[in-house]
């Protein structure tokens, strides 16, 4: 284990979680540690956001238990920021950005806007902009943004608050390759700064690889997890999917896997 | 009835002497100020479908009452609530609703054509629900019109925060820990109480006049819910008295003044934004 980082955060022991009947994975077993930057990777399918909605509380495991933060999951968790796989924004609503960010605060809440109140998050959340260097998009209709700004107004809002950890649902989807790097670049630097667990669902490893401290890897019905070092093997990979497959490297350190799935390649 | 002379205060004290022109602005105000809040919602949360089958839902239900004997209002309480908490339980996401709601609509508007047939001399009563009747109001009507309103907004305000939050960012509302389907069900009955009342103004037929297309046009003005919700009232409001005011003197529906200003409104708006 890494000795920069902290106690445990999620232990899942034995886990097994699936929707309806079928189990998407099982028996996993592993543990997070605080301050971590975890890439959730896997083909389509492979139960990477049900591993979300457990987190969240808003699915059951099947068997086994899980933990964050020493206790059950349970729905409405302040200390977690979720960022879910998302469509297109409505593009006919006006609605200014800083709102989108200040409805962070409307969790857990009931009654009418007070004007006090609304001066008060809207401080705070055009901050949380500030810190992921959005605050120039506080006034921008949200759905007016690219792919890139959208992401990093989605982070802002799941960082507002009392965030100590990011469940981010496939936020490099749709994003040039210039743009990803800059989003992972900023999510990292955001993990170290603040000392947030980041949890990250991706298709390619790539621009992630030189951040990650830990990758979860479902497929096939299993999970493996470790240091990118010890999961993106040409054994551990061929294990997990039962089927010979070879993780191939290019000079500048890309990956490439090979034979796991029909057009199932982490390429740039 | 008097004349339009071009002085307009002199013709609006000649259209206040009339209880029934006292009446219909009275309930036009409450009717515009909850169809322009809770329409805004409706926009937002891009329900508008749903509030067009409710309509049609209260449609059939009125037409049942009055083949009983019952007074129409209750059985388009009845059937818009009804018809609410069935859509609200039917479909989790509100994007996913318009099959299903397609298919209730059918059917409701099926037992209505039903109702209409088994009711002999029914077409003036079947009119005013699907086009509206402000101006046969009665002072009762406005009191229940009244109190009515008064229960939505107070309910609605209750529920402010997290029906914004679901509103606008439903996933993320689930993740915070939101409840989300009992907000989506919550709401589709104010809308069905909404529709209820803003039957009176516009009809069935007709209820995105104002319960739609003020709030259509307020979604691409405000930058802010605050906001939103002022501008939809304002549009809604404006676009109620003045029809009220041009059918005092010319022999044409409020309805049709209705949906032509408000219409109007939203082209403007549709254009100017874009």
């Amino acid at each position: 284990m890494n000795g920069r980082h902290g106690s445990s955060v999620i232990v899942a022991r034995d886990l097994a979680a699936g929707y309806g009947n079928a189990a998407v994975w099982k028996d996993a077993t592993f543990s997070i540690k605080k301050g971590e930057f975890v890439g959730i990777l896997g083909p389509n399918g492979a139960g990477k956001t049900t591993l979300f909605r457990l987190l969240l509380g808003l699915a059951q495991p099947e068997r086994g238990e899980i933990e964050i933060f020493g206790e059950k999951p349970r729905r409405g968790n302040a200390r977690i920021g979720y960022v879910p796989q998302r469509h297109a924004f409505d593009q006919e609503l006006a609605i200014e950005t800083l709102e989108i960010v200040r409805l962070g605060a409307c969790a857990g809440t009931w009654g009418f806007d007070l004007p006090n109140e609304v001066r008060r998050e809207r401080s705070n959340a055009l901050a949380a902009l500030k810190d992921v260097g959005a605050e120039h998009l506080a006034h921008r209709p949200l759905g007016q943004l690219s792919g890139g700004e959208q992401q990093r107004v989605f982070l802002a809002q799941a960082l507002s608050g009392d965030t100590e950890m990011l469940l981010l649902d496939e936020p490099l989807a749709n994003l040039d390759i210039r743009r990803e790097g800059e989003l992972v670049q900023l999510i990292a630097d955001v993990v170290r700064s603040l000392g947030v667990t980041a949890l990250l669902i991706a298709h390619n490893i790539n621009p992630l690889l030189p951040f990650l401290d830990r990758v979860v890897y479902a497929a096939n019905g299993r999970v493996a997890t470790g240091t990118p070092e010890e999961v993106l093997t040409s054994e551990t990979l061929s294990s997990l999917y039962n089927t010979h497959v070879e993780v191939l490297r290019d000079s500048r350190g890309r990956l490439a896997i090979v034979g796991a799935e029909e057009g199932h390649l982490h390429h740039d | 009835m008097t004349d339009f002379s071009w002085s307009l205060l002199s013709d609006l004290a000649a259209m206040w002497q009339y209880d029934f022109m006292q009446h219909a602005f009275e309930a036009g105000t409450v009717v515009a100020i909850v169809a322009g809040i809770i329409g805004y919602f409706v926009v937002l949360r891009r329900s508008s479908f749903a509030a067009h089958a409710l309509s049609h839902a209260g449609f059939t239900g009125a037409a049942g009452a009055v083949l009983l004997g019952v007074d129409p209002i209750l059985g388009l309480f009845a059937f818009t609530t009804a018809g609410a908490i069935l859509i609200g339980i039917l479909g989790r996401r509100a994007a996913s609703r318009d099959v299903q709601i397609g298919v209730v609509l059918a059917f409701l508007l099926g037992v209505g054509v039903l109702f209409i047939s088994l009711y002999q001399g029914y077409a003036t009563e079947a009119y005013s629900l699907l086009f509206g009747e402000i101006l046969g109001i009665s002072s009762a009507d406005v009191w229940t019109t009244f109190i009515a309103g008064i229960l939505v907004l107070v309910v609605f305000a209750a529920m402010y925060r997290p029906l914004l939050f679901t509103s606008l960012d439903e996933d993320i509302a689930e993740g915070k820990g939101v409840p989300v389907f009992g907000i989506g069900l919550a709401f589709m009955v104010l809308i069905a109480a909404a529709v209820s009342i803003s039957v009176q103004v516009v009809g069935v037929l007709l209820i995105f006049a104002l319960m739609v297309a003020p709030a259509a046009s307020a979604a691409r003005l405000a930058r802010t819910p605050a906001s939103g919700m002022l501008i939809s009232i304002g549009i809604a409001l404006a676009a109620t008295w003045t029809s009220l005011f041009i059918s005092f003197y010319l022999p044409y529906p409020v309805s049709f003044f209705i949906t032509a200003i408000t219409f109007a409104l939203y082209g403007v708006v549709r254009f100017a934004t874009r």
